[in-house]
């Protein structure tokens, strides 16, 4: 897949960032593809940085519609570039085979730290690395538990793309989150707050900015912008998006922003992340959720 | 206060000396009156601050007309939706204050969902001597009352009193971004993210629903307002601008709902400049008219821009506020700065414009000589009744001294709110929970 090079100093906070050039020093093919690669890596973890930024929007009742908007309008943007040159094909296909691109977890994983205050403290005793990775997924999981009592609701993630599974989804609590909740319950409190403050643009978070991993990411996407002009939306994409059905949302839901129970589907992402948290899921079922998260977009912004 | 950036000299005073700072600090909006004479604050915790400018004393000429704190109030109170099962937050989004019409202030201030008309008088003289009632307002045995008395107006210390004459609420459903009063004075809009409503200021059970760009199917929701203000003279034009990047006029005369523009003024996307970040950072975070009524000045996050409203295919005028950030977009996407939003504001002749930046920074623009200065709001760095000293970002890889460069500045520090005199050149600038105020040096 993509070249681990690229993959390593995304994720390694300590090493120095490496420019593209060189990176691929040997033929002017090789120096091509790594610079393909590296691009859809980048955009690949762009997308997962906005959908995890869109679940953490639609956990709010009433979040900051302009910037889910925006943020839903980049995705869009993403998946109609990834649609054109056949990303997303491979992606969906891959996903629907249950074959999970471990990288684009980690990836995922690195993004999700930066956007976390504690484990982005400059601080020279602050913890190591990897517990710092855990903590960002710990804070994703509690504002979930925190915040949404419907969590119980959770189901396993059906792989259908239609949306009607959210609703018909056996209401049980799934044994994992239980166990997620009591082991942290502890630092739940203090990691609510982080997941707040993630999600409402804190003083904390815009702070960490000036970190050096932040910086290393920063390199990556240096050279984040699209070669060519935007493609016409795709009829795929929008069949995928035809499947939501609105006549499942209330009017209460719709002119709210109130949601209950279809809710329940963009948190699949998350619970996809707690794989690498104490209570391990199987790659596959969090890969399937992918596929699901993207059927939800629109849901995101109906709730929103 | 720009022109001659170096040597200019600029003055400031500290009003607001905080050593603790709570979330309930924040500053979330500042404005001056429409005579200068007095300049208001909101802050998160939902109160409103007025300071009024000191009368100056021939005395102490260098003490010229400094701000000192009028009154304070408790605007907005954190409140429960009980049907959404949803906290209203008391930050105060907009402060708007009414043209004066007698001895007493009137101000709208506004959070995500209520809008509230306050009044603030003073009050030196108190009513004495009642028939029927003792000083302390109890009611006297009747039996004791054998003569008639007129009550007679004492003077008293100086209080200043805040009421809430009109409370504007249930009329919107999403956040309301701002308020703009109109010329007719008469009226006044609030606005959300998808709607512009139409008070009358003395009617608070109705509003009129003038703009209403929420589509049928939410899913097909693309584009949300993001500030909306009324021309400063003509009482039926007013400007809303979107998350992208466009800015609509619509005239009311036209139709009861302004559902459709009259003019649409947008720019023409740079295809060299294109990225994932593009729509997001052309979002439109504020519009306001130029005193004259002539053009419209709008905000994005990299730049503020001045349209003439006779040109509505590219703006008149351009000015790159914090253009180092280009390459930092995906960062400041990360971290949620992407989303700040930045206000503008115009001096009293419209030549110069102002708007903030981050790390405490904040510029000038002036529109004549195209001369440009960033200015620091920061208590460690400048000291009260000292001179502004200009300062410079570096971009490139050497650092000259007294430049910082690009990634060490501090992204939690930003100067999202400012205000300038209406007549005079004196600037309030929000800062986190500090407020500055500076002015031309004195001579």
């Amino acid at each position: 897949m993509f070249p681990k090079g690229t993959k390593r100093k995304f994720s390694d906070p300590g090493e120095e960032p490496v420019s593209e050039e060189d990176q691929a020093p040997v033929t002017p093919s090789a120096a091509a593809r790594t610079l393909t690669s590296a691009y859809s890596l980048q955009r690949q973890s762009l997308l997962d940085m906005s959908l995890i930024k869109l679940q953490l929007c639609h956990m709010l009742v009433e979040p900051n519609l302009c910037r889910s908007v925006l943020i839903a309008n980049t995705v869009r943007q993403i998946q109609e570039e990834m649609t054109q040159d056949g990303t997303w094909q491979i992606m969906t296909q891959a996903l629907a085979a249950a074959q999970c691109p471990a990288d684009r977890l980690v990836a995922t994983e690195v993004l999700c730290r930066q956007t976390d205050p504690a484990g982005q403290s400059p601080k020279p005793c602050s913890g190591a690395g990897l517990e710092e990775g855990y903590h960002a997924e710990e804070v994703v999981m509690e504002g979930d538990v925190e915040t949404e009592v419907t969590m119980s609701t959770l189901s396993p993630v059906s792989p259908q793309l239609s949306s009607a599974s959210y609703l018909a989804g056996p209401f049980g609590m799934g044994p994992c989150w239980e166990e997620e909740e009591e082991e942290d319950g502890e630092c739940e409190e203090d990691e609510e707050e982080d997941s707040e403050e993630c999600a409402s643009e804190s003083e904390e978070g815009d702070r960490d900015h000036l970190s050096p991993d932040t910086r290393t990411g920063e390199q990556v996407f240096g050279t984040f912008e699209i070669k060519h002009p935007a493609p016409p939306p795709d009829p795929a994409l929008e069949e995928l998006f035809s499947d939501v059905d609105p006549s499942y949302y209330d009017l209460d839901t719709v002119l709210t922003g109130m949601q209950s129970a279809p809710k329940m589907g963009p948190y699949d992402l998350l619970e996809s992340l707690s794989s690498h948290g104490p209570t391990a899921l199987s790659s596959s079922s969090s890969c399937r959720s992918d596929l699901n998260e993207l059927d939800h977009i629109m849901e995101i912004i109906v709730g929103s | 206060m720009e022109e001659e950036s170096d040597t200019r000299k600029i003055n400031n005073s500290f009003l607001r000396e905080h050593n603790y700072a709570t979330e309930a600090d924040i500053i979330s909006t500042v404005e001056f009156n429409s005579s200068g004479e007095l300049l208001a604050t909101g802050d998160k915790g939902g109160r409103v601050v007025v300071f009024q400018r000191e009368q100056e004393s021939k005395s102490q000429p260098q003490r010229r007309g400094e701000y000192n704190v009028y009154s304070t109030f408790q605007s907005h109170e954190p409140e429960f939706d009980y049907l959404k099962s949803l906290e209203i937050e008391e930050k105060i989004n907009k402060i708007k204050w009414l043209p004066q019409q007698n001895a007493a202030y009137f101000l709208l201030s506004t959070n995500d969902k209520t809008v509230k008309l306050w009044k603030i008088s003073e009050r030196d003289k108190r009513p004495e001597g009642y028939n029927l009632k003792d000083d302390d307002g109890r009611i006297r045995d009747p039996s004791t009352i054998t003569s008639l008395r007129v009550p007679v107006l004492q003077p008293m210390d100086l209080m200043v009193e805040a009421t809430a004459r009109r409370v504007f609420s249930n009329a919107h459903m999403y956040h309301i971004n701002s308020i703009s009063v109109n010329s007719d004075y008469q009226t006044y809009i609030s606005t959300d993210d998808l709607r512009v409503n139409l008070w009358n200021l003395e009617i608070t059970d109705r509003s009129f629903n003038i703009v209403d760009i929420k589509p049928a199917n939410m899913e097909e929701l693309t584009e949300v307002i993001t500030s909306a203000e009324f021309h400063p003279q003509q009482c039926h034009t007013f400007a809303y601008s979107s998350s992208k990047g466009s800015i609509r006029l619509c005239d009311m005369r036209e139709a009861a709902l302004c559902d459709k523009h009259c003019k649409y003024f947008e720019e023409p996307e740079d295809p060299s400049t294109r990225s994932f970040f593009s729509e997001i950072i052309s979002s439109i975070s504020d519009v306001k008219f130029s005193h004259n009524g002539r053009y419209l000045m709008t905000r994005d996050y990299l730049t503020v821009k001045v349209w003439d409203l006779q040109m509505e295919n590219k703006p008149l005028e351009t000015y790159q506020v914090h253009d180092y950030l280009r390459g930092k977009l995906c960062s400041l996407y990360e971290n949620d700065c992407i989303f700040d939003k930045f206000e503008c504001v115009w001096n009293g002749s419209d030549s110069v414009i102002m708007t903030g930046s981050y790390n405490n920074f904040f510029r000038m623009f002036d529109r004549n000589t195209k001369r440009d200065v960033t200015l620091e709001a920061s208590r460690e760095n400048s000291k009260p009744r000292a001179i502004l000293k200009p300062r410079k970002v570096c971009v490139g890889g050497k650092r000259r001294k007294d430049e910082i460069s690009v990634d060490s500045l501090d992204f939690s520090k930003k100067i999202l709110h400012t205000t300038w005199h209406p007549h005079e050149n004196i600037i309030a600038v929000a800062a986190t929970n500090n407020l500055y105020i500076f002015q031309d040096k004195v001579n």
